[in-house]
């Protein structure tokens, strides 16, 4: 987590940063006339915690798909150091080579071993670079389906972690098979015969995010955003123009509160006030406090209970009206 | 650079201009098909076609016994559902099923122009309710489910409606052991209907694994063009993927791969012959030979 002085701030979190501009130079001051102006500043560190709850009260959905993306966010490796313990990276497709934009393996939370999954984001231009801004190829895939099926093989449950903006839209990955990759996890993943937990803990672009977001509980982090495209290409495509991308993301009701109010997703999760870039540790907490009494139902049931409880819960979902038509005939006209 | 051809403006539920050459060609031959005769005479211009890759000129009476391949270059025309079924189908005989469930605009998408409204004018314009048909019928006496999309319905786009009939045409070839063919022909999701669009990729994964455990057959046909959802899908799911010639099939569009990368894709490139190289179709069918092959394939799986 950035220290205050080094945190970055969007456009709707100035106040804030204001605040904290304002805390600097009186602790500055106080440096200089050795003067007690503790209380003051203890007053304004209150009202930074007020700011940051009074702003995200209020968020736009484009102001949510922003904060999703904000630089100062924890990705996938900084919730698994933190939820988990003796994690080990495992690497590899097995097939064409190790995509760093998808890192997973072996953990323990509270003593049981899980296997954890996710997209993971760079930290800096150079890391953005190597872990392709999220955006997994082919193989990236397939190590993920790999993953999970070494998790089958020895009944430990799976949580996948999903940041994404979207798959990798590449020649190469084209060459690979980008929708085979996907569809063979989609498919894959509502057969497995262990717990599956997905968490949306950032962005959750289309293909790309279900690619690895087919469980027995699909959860959205409250500041996060989850649907078929992203608010810019919609806009590109539909609008027929890049600047409509707040009206496509108010459109696409892609945020948590309407996700779960349209039973797409089974749990919001908390974050800390103003959002999981504040306080990774918290953030971290609440997301734990929901994998652990949520891990422990799932076992609770049997593979093949879970398994129909997936396709049933998946085929619910859409919206349609049954009008009465008149018998059809048999197309007959030879 | 040379333009890509995309599905966006299709996908929007609007006539392409960069894709127009391919799709007011087709929408000629269907008219061709619907219109009356003394419609004809009005519009006789209508009833003769040009090939859009060699320019070849014939009529539509001509082309259609031809099952809208080239004569010069082989060139497969893109149809839609009614001539698929007319294709396949012995005698063009089968049952019509789940026309009942229908396109709503649940969450009230307004872009350019409201869903409800887009959903309005694709149904004046067309003579189908969904961008998927489901046939159930007979190819040379083997009962098949023929789940076949017609992407002039926005775009073929994959929305609750065909998540929703394709569901109920496993449920029905569950029913009664019949073989299940999906013919892809789509831009992709349906943007209107949001999340709902990508939860259906799931929830027809979920029905296809159903096939699965009752050892029913499941033929996937990729036709130009397949793309979004669909390769991400059931359309890359089949215990058979085929695919007819030429056909533009991938996950994503050309345009966006070639913005993305900043150069000229190669030539070829996300076309069925392209897929077959790299392992992802079991074969390329002709239109012609596609009713025989199918048979042939049906027939292995069965015995
Ligand atoms: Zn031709």
């Amino acid at each position: 987590m950035p220290e205050n002085k080094n945190r970055q701030f969007l456009d709707f979190e100035r106040p804030i940063k204001e605040l904290f501009d304002e805390i600097e130079k009186l602790k500055q001051i106080a440096e200089k006339t050795k003067l007690d102006n503790s209380n003051y500043i203890a007053q304004l560190e209150g009202q930074v915690l007020e700011k940051r709850r009074e702003i995200t009260a209020a968020l736009t959905s484009w102001q949510k798909v922003q904060l999703s993306r904000h630089p100062d966010r924890p990705y996938t490796l900084k919730y698994i150091q933190k939820i988990t313990s003796n994690f080990i990276e495992l690497h590899g497709d097995r097939n064409v080579k190790d995509d760093k934009a998808m890192v997973g393996g072996f953990a323990q939370i509270e003593g049981e071993t899980v296997m954890m999954i996710g997209q993971q984001k760079g930290i800096n231009t150079k890391m953005r670079q190597l872990r392709n801004f999220g955006m997994a190829n082919p193989e990236g895939y397939r190590k993920a389906l790999r993953l999970m099926k070494l998790a089958e093989k020895f009944n430990k449950p799976i949580i996948t972690l999903i940041d994404t903006p979207g798959a990798y839209p590449g020649l190469e990955a084209e060459e690979r098979g980008q929708g085979e990759a996907i569809a063979r996890n989609i498919y894959e993943m509502i057969r497995l015969k262990v717990p599956v937990i997905c968490v949306i803990i950032g962005e959750g672009a289309s293909g790309g995010a279900l690619g690895i977001g087919v469980g027995d509980r699909v959860v959205m982090l409250q500041n996060t955003w989850y649907t078929v495209i992203s608010p810019e290409s919609c806009s590109s495509i539909l609008w027929r123009s890049w600047d409509q991308k707040e009206k496509a993301a108010e459109q696409l009701r892609l945020t948590s509160d309407n996700m779960l109010r349209f039973g797409l997703i089974d749990a919001i999760v908390p974050e800390p006030i103003g959002g999981a870039h504040w306080d990774y540790t918290e953030a971290a907490d609440l997301l734990k406090q929901y994998l652990m009494p949520t891990l422990k139902e799932l076992k609770q049931q049997s593979p093949e209970y879970r398994k129909q409880q997936r396709i049933e819960k998946f085929g619910k979902m859409g919206f349609w009206d049954e009008v009465t038509v008149q018998q059809q005939q048999p197309n007959n006209n030879i | 650079m040379k333009q890509e051809e995309d599905f966006d403006a299709n996908l929007a539920g609007e006539d392409g201009t960069e894709a127009e050459s391919k799709t007011s060609w087709f929408k000629r031959i269907k008219k061709g098909i619907t219109t009356s005769t003394a419609d004809k005479k009005e519009t006789p211009e209508g009833l003769w076609t040009k090939c859009p890759e060699c320019n070849y000129i014939c009529t539509v009476t001509e082309l259609r016994e031809l099952l809208f391949v080239c004569p010069k270059c082989n060139h497969h025309h893109r149809i839609g559902s009614e001539e698929y079924f007319d294709i396949l189908f012995d005698k063009n005989y089968f049952d019509i099923l789940f026309e009942n469930i229908r396109s709503k605009d649940f969450l009230g998408f307004t872009d350019l122009k409201p869903y409800s409204l887009r959903l309005q004018d694709s149904w004046k314009k067309t003579d189908i309710t969904d961008s998927i048909r489901i046939g159930s019928g007979k190819v040379n006496a083997l009962p098949l489910v023929i789940a076949c999309m017609d992407f002039e319905f926005i775009g073929g786009s994959l929305g609750s409606v065909m998540g929703e009939r394709i569901s109920r045409a496993v449920d029905h070839c569950l029913e009664h052991k019949t073989p299940l063919m999906i013919i892809c022909k789509s831009g992709g999701a349906r943007m209107m209907e949001s999340a709902f669009s990508l939860m259906q990729l799931a929830k027809v994964s979920g029905k296809l694994s159903q096939l699965t455990d009752a050892c029913i057959p499941y033929i996937s046909l990729l036709t130009d063009p397949s793309f979004g959802g669909i390769s991400a899908s059931f359309g890359m799911l089949g215990d058979l993927n085929i695919a007819e010639p030429g056909a533009l099939i991938g996950f994503a569009g050309p345009r966006i791969i070639k913005e993305t990368i900043k150069k000229d894709l190669p030539a070829g490139f996300q076309r069925s012959e392209f897929l077959l190289e790299h392992g992802f179709l079991d074969f390329i069918v002709d239109r012609k030979e596609m009713k025989e092959k199918l048979t042939k394939v049906l027939t292995l799986f069965k015995n």
